[in-house]
């Protein structure tokens, strides 16, 4: 009963002052359709430059260094003490890795691994005409490059599933094939470095939105590749495993390496720079959002303040006829939550909207193909965090003016007129 | 012998800004159940001060203070808050109704706030007590509506709600001209004779005074006569 009546006579005094109510919902409405708003945009954002990165890049890459053996063959002659050797060389069978078949079959059977795309790694040249320019071919398993590296979507023209179904079919970086002026469907001819020379059918264009990358970077399958270099099925460079957590990376990398007894790198050491750059992003976001929050709460601050100056003779009456200081401490903390509660509802619905309108505006960018618009996260997360926000901030913003009228004495309001 | 419905013993007040001045000096009387009574003084002899302090509503004094002889001084400011609504009404000389709420409204939330009937009870209790005030009709009307003799009327409907055992008003017709005022003693006095409601009732009146059961005259914060 007694919370009811203390809701009625908030809402009557709310509806009252009808204009001033407005105003001050106005302000939390539009703070938190920025706030909203603002972390939509800034986190699609981030998410979008955070995808450039995590998207292509693979969270442990297998693969085998150019480096000379540790292990000599003076140190079986000489096996206490120190053994100096001048001029050692690399060795072995260069940059294939020893038993794929064996590391594929573990890394599926892993239960932290979400997939694996093996790749073999080629330089070639492009004959144009009389003129060689260098090239680097990647072998892959287009299926599996499409579906853990979202191949398919750096790829402009044509089908990208070309490159498996055609035979010795080629997908050229865009750079490269405007240097060669090739069309999709136009045969190109590369050389391998030990003189082998092929005609590949361009299926497509790759944009990578690195200029210099897509220059010499093209795609192939893995058996094209593997013919290409004239090496046996087994043949694979480098191995690129996506984890179900990212975060066990450097984990599950050193783990591999003493593991295959191979070279291995985690994404956290390749890219150290973007996690600083992401967590950077979101700080400056959310302080902008706080901020105008507690802006809207000092409008809020400074209206109620003026509603219990006005409300003088309201408030002493109440007490005279049997409130106490609580419940009218309660009826303006009330009148506090409610401007938050709705003005923050309105904010998120508005938030939502300007997010819908922002997402609609044109955004293109070499670097992502795919990307039409203006990216927006619409995470539930931050509409959480906007309505509880406004709320303690209203609330808090309430609670002085409320604990100022709360302690007003009858006496005093009553007997000065 | 009556019942005591209030009784004060060795009351004194002083205010303390800027030099001590005391207000009150050992108020020591007691009101039965069922009188009429007035308080009369000059301006600043202390008579207002001493009607808060007796309604709860000032608590800074010396002295003792009962209700139904229950001790009040040193209660919460809760259970002052209850008593108040329960069983002080109010008439002051500005009506002090709410312009957010109609006239029934205003009436009924002192009655809302004590919770002792449903909302349907206390509406029609609500409507009752307008009858007797004879300003039924006005029931809808939002109090900015009414003339100043309506509005005071208002204010007694509104003290009447929960059946309190005493009314306290301060110059309740002190705004008021000189037909009001009749209409409002009319409706003290029928109180009093017809409902046997204790009233206690500053005024300057002397004319008004005149007309109560007992007459408390009050100089320089002491009781005269009683």
């Amino acid at each position: 009963m007694n919370q009811k009546l203390i809701i009625d006579i908030a809402k009557s005094l709310l509806l009252a002052r009808w204009r001033q109510t407005l105003v001050a919902a106005v302000g939390v409405t539009f703070s938190i359709m920025m706030f909203i708003a603002l972390l939509g945009f800034m986190t699609g954002l981030n998410d979008l430059l955070d995808g450039l990165i995590l998207n292509r890049t693979a969270h442990v890459r297998i693969f085998k260094e150019v480096k000379p053996n540790p292990f000599q063959p003076a140190d079986n002659q000489n096996e206490i003490g120190y053994n100096f050797v001048n001029s050692i060389k690399p060795s072995g069978n260069g940059l294939s890795l020893d038993n794929t078949a064996a590391i594929l079959s573990a890394l599926k059977n892993d239960s932290r691994v979400l997939g694996v795309s093996p790749k073999v790694t080629a330089q070639v040249f492009y004959n144009v005409g009389n003129v060689d320019v260098t090239g680097v071919i990647n072998g892959i398993d287009v299926e599996a490059e499409s579906k853990l590296f979202h191949f398919k979507d750096y790829v402009l023209d044509g089908n990208y599933l070309d490159l498996k179904n055609v035979p010795n079919s080629i997908i050229l970086g865009k750079a490269a094939a405007e240097k060669m002026l090739a069309n999709i469907g136009d045969v190109v001819q590369v050389t391998t470095p030990k003189g082998d020379r092929q005609m590949l059918k361009v299926v497509g264009f790759f944009q990578s939105g690195l200029q210099e990358l897509d220059k010499v970077q093209s795609y192939c399958s893995l058996s094209t590749t593997q013919k290409l270099l004239g090496k046996p099925v087994n043949y694979i460079t480098d191995m690129s495993v996506k984890l179900l957590d990212l975060t066990l990376a450097p984990k599950v990398a050193k783990e591999y390496s003493a593991l295959f007894d191979t070279d291995t790198e985690d994404i956290q050491t390749a890219n150290s720079q973007f996690e600083t750059g992401s967590s950077v992003r979101s700080i400056i976001s959310y302080a902008v959002g706080i901020t105008l929050l507690i802006v809207a709460g000092f409008g809020i601050y400074n209206i109620l303040n003026m509603m219990i100056y006005e409300k003088m003779d309201t408030i002493a009456i109440l007490k005279a006829t049997g409130f106490s200081g609580r419940d009218v401490k309660l009826i303006f903390t009330t009148i506090a939550t409610s401007i938050g509660l709705f003005g923050g509802m309105f904010g998120l619905l508005f938030g939502f909207l300007l997010s819908s309108v922002i997402d609609q505006i044109p955004f293109n960018t070499a670097a992502l193909p795919t990307i039409k618009t203006y990216p927006i996260n619409y995470n539930i997360k931050y509409y959480v965090i906007g309505i509880i926000f406004s709320l303690i901030t209203t609330y808090l913003a309430g609670l002085f003016p409320a604990q100022k009228a709360s302690k007003i004495d009858p006496v005093d309001i009553i007997r000065g007129k | 012998m009556s019942e005591k419905l209030i009784e004060t013993k060795m009351i004194n007040k002083s205010f303390h800004d800027p030099i001590t001045i005391p207000i009150l000096k050992d108020i020591s009387f007691s009101i039965d159940k069922g009188e009429f009574v007035s308080i009369i003084g000059k301006s600043g002899c202390g008579k207002s001060t001493l009607l808060y302090i007796l309604s709860t509503m000032d608590t800074d004094y010396e002295g003792e203070l009962y209700i139904n002889n229950q001790l009040i001084t040193g209660l919460k400011e809760r259970e002052l808050a209850r008593i108040r609504n329960e069983k002080i009404g109010f008439v002051f000389q500005f009506h002090y109704l709410l312009n957010e709420f109609n006239v029934l409204k205003n009436v009924m939330l002192p009655g809302i706030k004590l919770g002792k009937y449903s909302l349907k009870e206390i509406k029609d209790r609500a409507t009752e007590k307008l009858i007797i005030l004879g300003i039924e009709d006005q029931a809808l009307k939002m109090p900015n509506q009414l003339s100043g003799g309506q509005k005071q009327r208002v204010a007694i409907a509104r003290a009447l709600i929960n059946d309190p055992q005493i009314i306290m008003g301060d110059e309740p017709t002190g705004n008021l001209d000189i037909k009001n005022t009749e209409i409002v003693f009319d409706i003290f006095q029928e109180l009093t004779t017809k409902f046997n409601q204790t009233l206690l009732i500053v005024t300057h009146d002397i004319e008004f005074a005149n007309r109560t059961n007992r007459i408390i005259e009050m100089e320089d914060g002491r009781i005269l006569t009683k």
